[in-house]
């Protein structure tokens, strides 16, 4: 989940910039970089998962 | 008065010798936020952290950073520059001292780098070993922090996509929202992940206990010093890297302030709501939040906006704070997070909703940013915390990761009840008038 999640931040970034690079109107640009930060906030839900503690695993 | 003359640049100056308050403040904050038997760790490390953070920037840092018109590495994708990392000597060899765009640029670049490596004390201190400390510095001073400000004011990328693809002036930001606060906050993040939570932080059934700082005073007179070192911090940035008129920095000023001040108010009166009565340390956290997101905007917005800005920073704080801790399992002694990765954050995306003025880089041509407009700025900005999240916050995840298992970042169990001040320093803060006490710990 981890990993998945730190490949998913870099997958989203690249979604916005390629948007920028490849589309021509601010609307259509707009939502590819919405879309890809909304994988970004997926990655980051993702990270945050794995690192919680487990119950009953308390320091 | 015009931006680049040698008034601009005196003043430029003058503003520079401001910030080492932030870092004072810095450090005096997190200080109070952590237990007695950490205190001097924390102080110790925070000038471990300026040393290391000046030296790596003096042998790599700049010469990755640049400033624009610089010489630098550019990829060439549909025709457009992609300029992505500068290519100057290592150790400054070369530098012209006498007055030159990079002296200055150095010159308050040295301090912001500190200030940013600085920010992840506050969230994995009472248990990220020393040693540790230093490897993380060496990695965000030496390169993840100038490749990320050379693409923001060293004529990057990022600060390229107005000319080449029509998003507004391109990415923006006057005091560094992103550079310095989200850059050292998402580092924070990553540093909470790798060392864990705290020995007794968490119960077996996953519920939060509070761990309180030791000294309130320090944490609060920290924000005032903040407040001055910051002030500085905006104009300097704004002057060297926006091409701000020196004769704007009043505006900075009052900007800085109002934007501080809204954030503590509003955090007050969030904690006063949620708790019964104003927290005083998620109140100090909501005023560096409120510095921390009014650095990007304070030079392009009317006071008003900056009071907006800083209201929404404050609200956000203490709601961000409780819910990081309690659903996510995330022990953030500092609130390094919540003040600096997202405040950060807010700051960047401010830029976009509220920055009206025209920001023109002393080393663009005018011609060039005469054309520029609005339109699109949103997204220049959406661009930039793609960016941070997606390669800033992954990339320093991973040489940390690689770091952590050469390096242990995490204390012994044994060193953490201790006190990392006995277990590391070999003497306490504290040795005449403070007792190490678990009394408040699950055990």
């Amino acid at each position: 989940m981890k990993i998945a999640g730190l490949l998913l931040l870099p997958a989203g970034w690249l979604l916005a910039l390629l948007a920028v690079i490849l589309l021509r109107t601010e609307a259509s640009r707009g939502a590819f970089v919405l879309a890809g930060m909304g994988v970004q906030v997926l990655a980051v839900v993702l990270i945050f998962r794995a690192h919680r503690l487990p119950r009953g695993g308390h320091l | 008065m015009i931006a680049g003359s040698p008034e601009a640049a005196a003043i430029a100056m003058g503003s520079t010798l401001l910030i080492p308050f932030a870092l004072a403040g810095l450090a005096l904050i997190n200080v109070g936020m952590v237990r007695s038997r950490n205190a001097a760790h924390i102080m110790m490390s925070s000038l471990c952290v300026i040393g290391i953070a000046a030296i790596a920037y003096f042998v790599c840092g700049f010469s990755w950073q640049g400033v624009t018109g610089a010489p630098g590495f550019a990829l060439h994708i549909g025709g457009k520059p992609w300029d992505w990392i500068a290519g100057l000597p290592w150790f400054w060899r070369g530098l012209d001292w006498t007055g030159s765009p990079a002296a200055l640029v150095i010159f308050m670049q040295i301090f912001s780098v500190a200030l940013a490596a600085m920010i992840p004390l506050g969230g994995a201190g009472e248990r990220w070993r020393l040693i540790g400390i230093c490897a993380s510095t060496a990695i965000l001073a030496g390169l993840i922090y100038p490749v990320f400000a050379h693409w923001v004011w060293g004529g990057g990328w990022l600060a390229a996509l107005g000319v080449n693809y029509g998003l507004g002036h391109g990415f923006v930001d006057a005091g560094g929202s992103g550079p310095i606060q989200a850059v050292g906050g998402l580092t924070a993040l990553v540093m909470v992940w790798l060392v864990g939570p705290r020995r007794g932080k968490y119960t077996s059934d996953g519920m939060p206990t509070a761990i309180p700082g030791h000294n309130a005073v320090l944490v609060l007179f920290g924000c005032l010093l903040a407040w001055i070192g910051w002030t500085g911090l905006n104009s300097a940035a704004a002057i060297l890297f926006s091409g701000i008129d020196p004769r704007q920095l009043p505006l900075i000023a009052v900007n800085t302030m109002l934007g501080a001040g809204a954030a503590a108010l509003a955090t007050a009166v969030v904690t006063n709501l949620r708790f019964g009565k104003p927290d005083a340390s998620l109140t100090a956290n909501g005023w560096v939040a409120g510095l921390a997101a009014g650095s990007g905007a304070c030079a392009f917005v009317p006071p008003a906006s900056a009071i907006l800005i800083g209201l929404v920073a404050g609200a956000i704080v203490p709601v961000a704070i409780e819910n990081l801790e309690l659903r996510l399992g995330i022990d953030d002694p500092g609130g390094a997070v919540s003040v600096h990765a997202i405040g950060g954050l807010w700051g960047v995306i401010a830029v976009g909703m509220f920055g009206r003025f025209l920001p023109v880089s002393v080393f663009y041509t005018p011609a060039k940013t005469t054309e520029l407009s609005n339109s699109g700025q949103w997204l220049a900005q959406l661009i930039g915390v793609a960016t941070l999240l997606g390669c800033v916050l992954p990339f320093t995840y991973g040489a940390n990761w690689v770091l952590n298992r050469f390096l242990p970042y995490r204390v012994a169990p044994d060193g953490e009840r201790q006190g990392l001040d006995l277990h590391e320093l070999g003497a306490g803060a504290y040795p005449e008038f403070m007792t190490h006490t678990d009394e408040f710990l699950q055990r």
